[in-house]
């Protein structure tokens, strides 16, 4: 396989074609006469999928650095390239994109009965930009492609989603933008203090990493990236508008948002959170607070899950308990939380998106989302029961599916640091059961009553199409999480080694290590920032003028 | 070719474009009466593409072509020294671009409503034209006395042009009110201009600025002048709070007329201020600074949360002018080479996706001043796809989202603010931006989510071809300089190379 791929060249343009062959796509599919735009889209999302899958052979495990890179240069006058590159923690971020994107493409043949062309076209646009956010190795170019995912999901939202698909779509669109903007200027900053060091303009990740700031320029940077992000995760208590999103997003545009939007928040701690910024990561106030943050998701939206009568809105918030366990792993800043984490976000991905899915299905039976219209469905409906019943337990983390070993890994490396944390966030996994069991048991189980309910058919060929491959992949990462933990590794261990450099920095002092010392030595140990000409010339010209 | 300003007759080759504009629209009034045009020939769907009127629309826009020329033309000639009143930089040539285009712009959306209004063709257009020569007038100005000749061209072109539409009260009232207030802000400039030049004995920004950093100046009536001549500008960009006049002013008057008011005398305002700014008072930045810092401040967020509560597409808009003369006034603010780079990025981006978008404002009112609210936006993106994708791209642009010019422009004015340390500023600017976003969005909400009242609710909304032509360009110019920015970056970088005391 890796001879074949060698031979074609691979690796120099697998990464290029995925951001733009979707584009190219919608162009198709705008093309495209209005029936067979589905289609169109569809066998083109999927050759998009199958060339994406050439990655997991291509991609060299052992490495710790950017793959595949390329780079051209796109503003040269601002040192803005384009750039791109995958390394362990992005390899499976672009997988599941390609996946869930054919797979919800394929869902929605169905559910989206009106202005198909647009639609379809919109997804297309949407993978684009999502592969883009992963791969991007430019910082300017990565805030292009996270901005833009945004506009292909506001009109998702708003145009097919459900009564009040409007509110729900501003909604999304002014919190993410808010925290996004708020990025941009921290994003200048960097490229501002990048310009001073090097001489010259650059927006290149690895040129930021070579800023060194002190702990205050850490730590309001910090909260700039981290704002953005968490809404995007998002994190309590920034979460309120992904409920009303997802509940209100037609299937397809929820399965987007659950399997990859979120993890585009998370992808940025990883990414840039925590290289950028390693000291202020490791600020015991700072990590403390995430860590209480995560914490607090987990168990509050496990609460308000439970109580949910609408079945697509419980879903929606045990999303939000499960990034909580991603965000407990990152900040746990263990190589097994880390991993966690991400084996977290992967299975999320599935297990949600398949969710969503088949609660998409039921809706298109029954147009009810309801838990208590629904009952006993399992005797009519047997396939699709199979699939919920795995996935809910994929959701809630048995032993033997995909979120056993991400939920597992992730509360293992937060006990190796926050032992207490640990604990409590373990019961996080319980109330998943308590809420996620009576909702199968009353859908699936109990009593046949209704005739609606006698009349549900079973999932299709279409549909068990859609739901093999998930169910199959929760199951194998649960069986065998290796190959995936293998390909993460270096990259996550070296995002470990470059917060606890920083670390080392601090506990190389002979203080104690307290909050100041840590603030001080930080300040000591990184270069003075350069004061540069312009600071010194205005400062010396407002002086003079005032002394005229 | 030199030019050389101790002979006088050089001055003539140095005002080649502003000439050729003057020329050119008195012959358009010439024609314009003389051909007596009856409003003939007007058909049942009115559309007004060859008809009427429209062919001293395409005599008008042979005009700016002309100048467009001579324009070009003087990129191949330098001057001797700079202390002539008139520049010959590229500062000047690149506005004169900008406003060349936004005349050329305003000029092609104007066909359906001169014909529909009925409105005398040969003064409209050679109004605009005349207005137009004046702001050049002020982007070239090296002296006070210019800037002031310009601003009073301009201005009294385009009270005219506000008042045109003589059927239309609401026109009437704003062309009033922006006459009394023009004047009152040209009060405040001159007499900034006087007191300068009693405090430093010229009214030559080059002499000005050599002054102060000498310290020859007056202080206390330095700093005045400084304050009224800054009052004067605020008035002209529609800063707030001088803003109060805008809104009523560019709801009332014709839309294209409103088109032109907030793209071209905007970025001819902020050229001038912008070379006042760090010609003459680069040292007196103790003065000018709080003022247009606050001024900035004040105005990205007033007019940001005002245009929130607007339903009125046309209001909207004009808060939404209002908010991007904040975002300039940043630029203002640094005075470095990255922010006057941005300044006239912005200024170029901005007409576009402004024009633009009024383009299409005209469209949809149909009969002149009509339908100008949201809701008469209903379903229109379904009705007409490819206006509601332009007008789309218009509003994405203007929010600033990345893949338009609008995005690229708000990061060339937030690297401006970095380079001269205002973070500050910066986060005013982005938070205003996430306001603005509920606005702009509001109406693509309408269009792409909501259904009409009526079915046939679009159907009468024509775009003639000149109209089409002027979408076509700004469209393809919005997305290129969103998406391939170099040029256009490296061009305003290299226009403003040279231009007074900027800090790198």
């Amino acid at each position: 396989m890796t001879a074949l791929l060698d031979s074609i060249g691979y690796a120099n343009w697998v990464l290029h074609a995925l951001v733009w062959l979707p584009v190219l796509g919608m162009g198709l599919v705008l093309w495209a006469e209005e029936e067979r735009a589905k289609t169109v889209a569809f066998w083109w999302s999927l050759g998009v999928l199958v060339l994406s899958l050439g990655l997991w052979f291509a991609f060299d495990p052992a490495s710790a650095d950017f793959q595949m890179t390329s780079s051209a240069p796109w503003i040269e006058s601002w040192g803005v390239s384009y750039s791109l590159g995958v390394d362990g923690i992005s390899l499976f971020m672009v997988i599941l994109t390609t996946l869930s994107t054919s797979l919800a493409i394929l869902g929605s043949f169905n559910y989206i009965q009106s202005r198909e062309r647009a639609f379809y076209a919109l997804m297309l646009l949407l993978e684009a930009g999502v592969v883009g956010v992963f791969v991007a190795t430019d910082v300017f170019l990565f805030y292009v492609f996270f901005e833009l995912t945004l506009v292909p999901m506001y009109f998702i939202v708003g145009i097919w989603g459900g009564e009040r698909r409007i509110y729900a779509a501003i909604k999304f669109f002014l919190y993410t933008a808010f925290g996004s903007l708020l990025m941009l200027v921290g994003i200048l900053y960097l490229f501002w203090r990048a310009k001073g060091l090097l001489g010259a303009p650059t927006f290149s990740y690895e040129d930021f990493l070579l800023v060194p700031l002190s702990m205050t320029e850490q730590l309001w940077l910090f909260t700039a990236f981290a704002l953005a992000f968490s809404v995007k995760v998002p994190v309590f208590p920034l979460h309120t508008w992904l409920p009303d999103a997802h509940v209100e997003a037609p299937t397809p545009g929820s399965v987007i948002l659950a399997a990859v939007l979120l993890k585009m928040g998370t992808y940025g701690f990883l990414r840039f959170l925590l290289p950028f910024f390693p000291a202020a990561s490791q600020h015991p106030t700072v990590v403390t607070t995430m860590l209480v943050l995560g914490l607090v998701g987990i168990l509050y939206t496990a609460w308000v899950a439970a109580v949910q009568p609408d079945a697509k809105k419980l879903v929606a918030y045990t999303s939000v308990a499960h990034m909580g366990f991603v965000v407990l792993g990152i900040f746990a800043l263990t190589v097994n939380g880390l991993q966690g984490g991400l084996i977290v976000m992967i299975s999320h991905g599935l297990s949600t998106g398949a969710l969503f899915l088949l609660l998409g299905m039921l809706y298109e039976r029954r147009h009810t989302r309801k838990i208590d219209d629904f009952g006993g469905l399992a005797r009519v409906a047997p396939w699709l029961a199979t699939a919920f019943v795995i996935t809910a337990l994929a959701s809630i983390g048995l032993p033997g599916t995909s979120g056993f070993v991400g939920e597992f890994l992730a509360l293992l490396g937060t006990f190796e640091t926050h032992p207490t944390i640990a604990i409590l966030a373990t019961l996080g996994v319980i109330f998943a059961a308590y809420y996620m069991l009576p909702m199968v048991q009353k859908v699936f189980f109990n009593q046949l009553a209704t005739d609606e309910n006698r009349e549900v058919e079973d999932a299709s060929g279409r549909e068990l199409a859609i739901l093999a491959p998930l169910c199959a992949l929760m199951i194998w990462i649960g069986w065998n999480p290796t190959p995936f933990l293998e390909r993460m590794e270096p990259s996550v261990r070296a995002v470990i080694e470059r917060v606890e450099s920083a670390g080392a920095q601090v506990s190389a002092s002979a203080e104690p290590q307290t909050p100041q010392s840590l603030d001080e030595t930080v300040e000591a140990s990184s270069t003075p920032p350069p004061r540069r000409d312009r600071r010194r010339r205005v400062d010396s010209r407002r002086r003079r003028a005032r002394r005229d | 070719m030199e030019l050389d300003f101790s002979r006088g007759v050089h001055y003539w080759w140095a005002l080649l474009p502003e000439i050729v504009l003057c020329i050119w629209g008195m012959g358009v009034l010439i024609v314009g009466v003389s051909k007596r045009h009856r409003q003939s020939g007007e058909d049942a769907t009115g559309d007004p593409t060859l008809s009427g009127a429209a062919d001293l629309g395409w005599l008008a826009l042979f005009g700016v072509l002309g100048a467009a020329f001579a324009n070009g033309w003087l990129y191949g000639v330098h001057e001797v020294g700079s202390g002539g009143m008139i520049a010959v930089d590229r500062f000047r040539l690149f506005a004169n671009w900008i406003l060349l285009g936004a005349a050329a712009l305003t000029i092609l959306i104007s066909f359906a409503y001169v014909y529909r209004q009925r409105l005398q063709a040969g003064e409209f257009y050679g109004l605009i034209l005349l207005a137009t020569a004046g702001m050049m007038f002020m982007a070239a100005a090296r002296d006070l006395i210019v800037i002031f000749l310009g601003l009073e061209v301009m201005s009294v072109g385009v009270y005219a042009l506000t008042a045109f539409n003589r059927r239309d009260r609401k026109s009437a009232e704003a062309g009033l009110k922006y006459f009394l207030l023009g004047a009152f802000a040209t009060g405040f400039l001159l007499y900034g201009i006087a007191l300068v030049y009693g405090a430093t004995g010229s009214t030559n920004v080059a002499a000005i600025g050599a002054s102060v950093s000498a310290g020859t100046a007056t202080p206390g009536l330095l700093a005045i002048g400084i304050a009224m001549l800054t009052i004067g500008f605020g008035f002209k960009v529609a800063a707030v709070p001088f803003h109060m006049w805008t809104p009523d002013v560019y709801e009332g008057a014709p839309a294209p007329v409103t088109a032109f008011m907030s793209s071209a005398v905007k970025a001819a305002a902020f050229v001038a201020f912008l070379r006042v700014i760090v010609v003459a008072f680069p040292e007196a930045d103790d003065v000018w600074y709080p003022i247009v810092w606050w001024l900035a401040a004040l105005t990205m967020v007033a007019a940001n949360l005002m245009a929130l509560v607007q339903s009125n597409v046309k209001r909207m808009l004009a808060y939404s002018s209002i908010a991007h003369a904040g975002y300039l006034l940043v630029a203002i603010t640094a005075s470095n080479t990255n922010a006057a780079a941005g300044l006239l990025f912005y200024l170029l981006v901005y007409t576009l996706m402004n024009t633009g978008a009024f383009a299409i404002v005209i469209g949809v009112a149909h009969q002149a001043e009509e339908r100008l609210q949201v809701e008469d936006y209903a379903g229109f993106g379904w009705a007409q796809p490819l206006l509601g994708v332009s007008l789309t791209i218009f509003l994405l642009s203007l929010a600033g989202f990345p893949g338009t010019g609008g995005f690229m422009g708000k990061i060339y004015l937030l690297q401006g603010a970095a380079d001269a340390e205002q973070w500050r500023l910066a986060v005013i600017l982005v938070l205003a931006t996430v306001a603005s976003y509920w606005y702009y969005l509001r109406i693509a909400w309408f269009m792409w989510m909501k259904n009409p009242a009526k079915p046939d609710q679009h159907a009468l909304v024509v775009a003639p071809l000149p109209m089409q032509l002027a979408l076509i360009v700004s469209v393809a110019l919005v997305l290129y300089t969103g998406l391939f920015p170099s040029a256009a970056l490296d061009f305003a970088r290299a226009s403003v190379a040279g231009l007074g005391a900027l800090v790198p």
